[in-house]
């Protein structure tokens, strides 16, 4: 199966279990199985080309100019850990499916499972490391959901901020490692960086590099000092922990070390870091977890631990310490999923996961015993089961490690973790199923049903299987550690045996079993030691972390922004000012390349005109009517400065747009209080006089000083006037612009300017029907109502003008593609019209003759315009390829067919309806605030009294 | 003519700038109306100041840019949407706390002595 198919189907899958909700549990469960099952029997035909040793290579370009392509490779690395991921996926699905209570949102869950799923066998697919990114943030994401799960559940809300806090912070700096990765070795394909090992390791960028990559790897992995994080994740349900937090997520990190080995190890960096983190966090997790109570904490601290074994052997930089590592992963998936799974049966059926209150379960829960029983011993590293064979392998590794000149650091601490390791495992057994019965458990214990108990003992079996016949892991973990050593090493000639006769590591394994008995006996002693030592609470710090960092950017942040929107605007108006004046302090300025054109009289009036209203706006404005004329002045002269500068489209729709914007404006203040009372201070308006002084003086000095200069580049309307009527068909040039050239831009507007007025639609729905209905209803208007509402004057002129604006309208949008017009202003034109029909006879009437809901206006509009841009794709021709002819149609003259003309009616539908709605929604809001208006086209109606006359005579 | 018109985007930004700071919606709508009139008109000045020479194609050898009246006639229409949605918003604002202040949160005691 494609990769990309094996990436995508958990992704795609994720859709399923939320959309299946309804159809029951069972359902939810099924379909998430199947969904993976697919991906798993996909990536398993892929087993004959890898186990050939080759590399499986997908590739679509998406940004080939900066690097970034999905680029997908599947070897013996990849290959393992999609196995681990898909493989334990499934095993974890079908012990969800039994452990989620009946209250918990199932489709939920499984939908978050997939996704998480899809981003883990994304990171281990990708062979491209920005993609990989992209994947390492989406686990990140997707485990914060499962974590919080349980949203109920404060612990489960803080564990996951915090899992996010550290493995995102760990991500952040990961992505800065990666890149400088990808800038040294000249690309962002791993294919490519794992063949340059010399280059990366003589830069003097690879310091940098390695810590940055470090960090993002030991914040994945739980290592020392960001190991704190595991445990309080351990919140989550436990198939999550089972999932996440043994198998898959925390080995992410272990992966991208692996991945990255060819080119990071083997230099002293690389060593000391690694292997003394690993160290540090392998003994440190061993100790934490024997004195931990919870069975998941305990459990959460040995994957700790265990993670740093793993980290310890890939630190090394040897081929047998790399060989030792894979098959540790191996086995730690294994032993560790089915610890946690039993873990969950025990807290499941005893409602309790707290060791001190359980104790002889094996003869009420002899199943669960027996599979707890051998995944713990592996773990402690008892001979016949797989842990004990890679645990020797690292106590073999350790002996010939030697760190900071001292023979003894490795291997002693090795053996004082692995001591600690044998305590916890059997302080586990014994204070869990062993010991006397007790009749004190929170529930009655039994076995779980078999959907619970058979995922995990399926893991156990492997466990039995690989300790008794090591060989048959054998070929795989050979092929996986040459796949990790890249050829840079030799395979090393080693066999995985049971027996190696009486070596050091055997000696140090008895020591290490002995001790943990020994530990396990003296346990309550050794507790209350524990207890009674101070020690850091990791919690604790991070929380004070947090708060400093929160603090830290308020006292940043507050005093440029504190929630006022006036202060913002000043600051920002400055700073905007401050950073032109540094570019243009910084910059070089050319000489003016034309003189200044001289203006006449006429012009002169003009931009007074505009003056004089924009300064009496400002000292009037506490008189809001007043400002509003005073607005519509200053756009009428905008609109002629248009009609001036050769703008006629602009200024056509620059007036019609006053026009509405004007209505619109009054219907607002027929609520809001027609005075603004004058309450800031001398001192404040002083301030915001500079500030908008600063702002007025730069804005025209940059404009004053180009008006005066050249492009520094030829326009690309060089190609507009080449190709408006070649290409285009027509002669408005503009037109031709919005309808044709950039048509994809116009289409984005029209959608945009729609949503704006669903957006006002939905504000007043939103109104409606809250408490401001009824405070609407009660209002009293505070300005008298005018005596004839509807004069028949109007009523009579607009309907006489009705046809004739439709007409203009028409004629406007016609003329558009070569004279000035177009479908914006048209729409415009005809809403003007329509707008007028409202005003004369009120809501009631009009709204009574609309045909079209004006929503559906818009959605033509759109659907007008969307289609028209399809129709290209009928004549394999890209999204909205305009194309014209020209007929004849006797007695007509010539004239030009367009599609582009179907287009702009699309433009001129969604503005109708747009204006129209937002309008309506005003018109709405008045007419809850005052009587219900009347139904009839105008106040006075001589037939009407007739009628009601005749009625009242009749009666 | 240059001086006139940058003069003219001064003002225009600096009156907007001046009511955008105002402490009621009403004024600070129309500031920010004003400071969509500066930068529309702004933006189409990019395109150079030329007089009676419409981008519309005929026999004349000189044309005006037209690309920078394309951009400025969908910046006008959306604007008319965006005040649109700001004006119904600080409506909305107003008709539920009777009070059109920008920035404070109405004061709770003076908020009750209106109620009742």
């Amino acid at each position: 199966m494609s990769l990309f198919l094996i990436v995508a189907l958990p992704f795609l899958g994720a859709l399923l279990p939320g959309l299946m909700n309804q159809a029951g549990r069972a359902a939810c469960a099924g379909v998430t199985f199947t969904v993976t099952l697919a991906a798993f029997i996909g990536l398993m035909t892929n087993l004959p080309a890898v186990t050939a040793g080759d590399t499986v290579m997908m590739q679509v370009d998406w940004i080939p100019a900066l690097g970034i392509n999905l680029t997908l490779m599947l070897d013996a690395l990849g290959f393992f850990f999609a196995t681990l991921i898909l493989g334990i996926g499934l095993l974890i699905i079908a012990y969800a499916r039994f452990y989620l209570a009946r209250e918990d949102n199932m489709g939920e869950f499984f939908t978050y499972l997939l996704l998480f799923q899809g981003a883990m066998v994304g990171i281990v697919l990708s062979d491209n490391i920005l993609l990989l990114l992209v994947f390492w943030e989406l686990t990140s994401l997707s485990s914060f959901l499962l974590i919080g799960y349980w949203k109920h559940l404060p612990e489960g809300r803080q564990g996951a901020r915090m899992a996010l806090a550290v493995t995102g912070m760990g991500g952040l700096a990961l992505i800065g490692g990666l890149l400088i990765l990808g800038q040294i070795a000249g690309s962002y394909d791993l294919s490519v960086i794992l063949q340059n090992r010399e280059l990366i390791q003589q830069s003097d960028l690879y310091l940098p590099a390695l810590i940055l990559i470090l960090i993002g790897c030991f914040t994945k992995s739980a290592q020392f000092p960001f190991h704190f994080w595991l445990p309080h994740a351990m919140a989550a349900p436990t198939p999550v922990s089972a999932y996440l937090h043994s198998a898959t997520m925390v080995k992410a990190g272990i992966f991208l070390m692996a991945r990255l080995w060819p080119v990071l190890s083997g230099t002293p960096e690389w060593f000391v870091l690694v292997t003394g983190a690993g160290l540090i966090t392998l003994v440190l997790g061993a100790v934490i977890a024997l004195f931990k109570h919870d069975l998941k904490a305990l459990l959460a601290f040995s994957t700790v631990s265990h993670l740093g074994l793993i980290t310890m052997l890939l630190g090394t930089g040897t081929a047998f310490g790399a060989m030792a590592a894979v098959f540790h992963i191996m086995n730690h998936a294994t032993f560790k999923a089915a610890l946690f799974m039993s873990a969950g049966i025990i807290d499941h059926e005893t409602h309790t996961r707290d060791i001190r209150r359980l104790g002889g379960l094996r003869h009420l829960m002899p199943i669960t015993f027996t599979i707890a029983t051998l995944a713990a011993l592996s773990m402690a590293g008892i001979p016949l089961l797989n842990g004990f064979l890679s645990k020797e392998m690292m106590l073999e590794e350790a002996t010939k490690t030697v760190l900071f000149d001292t023979p003894w650091l490795v291997p002693g601490f090795a053996v004082f973790g692995s001591l600690f390791s044998a305590a916890y495992c059997f302080r586990l057994i014994g204070h869990t199923f062993l010991g006397a019965k007790r009749d004190d458990y929170p529930a009655a214990p039994h076995d779980p049903p078999k959907g619970l108990w058979l995922p995990p003992a399926i893991l156990v079996v492997l466990v039995v299987v690989i300790g008794v016949a090591p060989f048959l892991a054998e070929p795989a973990v050979k092929g996986i550690t040459a796949a990790v050593l890249g050829g840079t090493t030799e395979l090393p000639y080693a066999h995985i045996k049971i027996w190696h006769g009486l070596v050091p590591a055997l000696y140090m394994s008895i020591a290490a079993v002995v001790g943990g008995l020994i530990v396990l006996a003296m346990f309550n002693p050794l507790l209350r030691m524990w207890d009674a030592a101070p020690r850091p609470e990791a919690k604790t710090i991070f929380d004070a972390m947090v708060a400093a960092c929160v603090s830290l950017s308020e006292v940043l942040i507050h005093p440029l922004h504190n929630g006022a929107f006036s202060r913002y605007g000043a600051v920002m108006g400055v700073s905007v000012v401050l950073a032109g004046v540094y570019a243009w302090m910084t910059g070089t300025i050319a000489a003016p390349d034309h003189a200044v054109q001289v203006a006449g009289l006429i012009e002169i009036a003009g931009f007074a005109m505009l003056v004089a209203a924009a300064l009496g706006m400002v000292l009037l404005h506490h008189n809001r009517l007043l400002s509003l004329i005073l607005i519509g002045i200053v756009g009428l002269m905008v609109s002629v400065g248009f009609v001036f500068f050769s703008a006629p489209d602009l200024a056509m729709t620059q007036i019609t747009v006053e026009v509405v914007t004007t209505i619109l404006m009054l219907l607002a203040l027929n609520f809001l209080p027609n005075q603004t009372p004058i309450e800031s201070t001398v001192l404040r308006r002083t301030r915001d006089v500079s500030v908008a002084l600063v702002a007025g003086v730069a804005a025209a000095a940059l404009s004053f000083h180009f008006l005066l200069r050249d492009p520094v580049a030829a326009p690309i309307s060089e190609f507009h006037l080449a190709n408006s009527y070649k290409g285009g068909g027509g002669t408005n040039m503009v037109n031709v612009i919005l309808v044709d050239f950039r048509g994809f831009d116009t289409f984005g507007e029209i959608i945009v300017l729609g949503i704006a007025a669903l957006l006002i639609y939905a504000l007043t729905e939103a109104l409606l029907g809250g408490p401001v209905r009824a405070r609407l209803l009660n209002r009293k208007p505070d300005k008298r109502l005018a005596g004839d509402m509807h004069p028949m004057m109007m009523v009579v002129l607009t309907r006489v003008v009705m046809p004739v604006i439709m007409m203009v309208a028409f004629f406007v949008f016609l003329r558009g593609h070569n004279e000035p017009g177009g479908g914006f202003i048209a729409g415009l034109i005809a809403s003007i019209g329509l707008v007028m029909q409202y005003m004369a006879s009120g809501y009631s009437w009009a709204t009574a003759r609309q045909r079209y809901p004006h929503h559906g206006v818009i959605g033509a509009g759109v659907l007008v315009a969307g289609l028209t841009g399809i129709g290209s794709w009928f004549v394999g021709k890209p999204f909205l390829t305009s194309d014209f002819t020209y007929v004849r149609i006797p007695p007509f003259e010539k004239f030009e067919l367009a599609t582009a003309a179907l287009f702009d009616l699309g433009v001129f539908l969604a503005v109708v309806g747009a204006v129209m709605l937002s309008l309506d929604g005003f018109s709405r809001l008045a007419r809850r605030a005052h009587f219900k208006d009347s139904d009839h086209p105008m106040d006075i109606n001589p037939e009407r009294l007739a009628d009601e006359e005749l009625k009242g005579q009749g009666a | 003519m240059e001086i006139l018109v940058a003069s003219a985007i001064g003002i225009l930004t600096a009156a907007g700038m001046y009511l955008v700071l105002r402490l009621r919606t009403f004024p600070v709508i129309l500031g920010v109306s004003l400071l969509t009139y500066a930068v529309n008109v702004f933006l189409f000045a990019s395109g150079r100041l030329t007089v009676a020479a419409p981008p519309i194609l005929t026999d004349a050898t000189r044309y005006t840019d037209p690309l920078p009246q394309a951009l400025v006639l969908t910046a006008i229409v959306i604007s008319f949407g965006m005040t649109a949605v700001v004006v119904m918003i600080s409506l909305g604002a107003y008709l539920g706390t009777d009070d059109d202040h920008v920035d404070e949160m109405p004061d709770p005691d003076a908020a009750q002595e209106d109620a009742t």
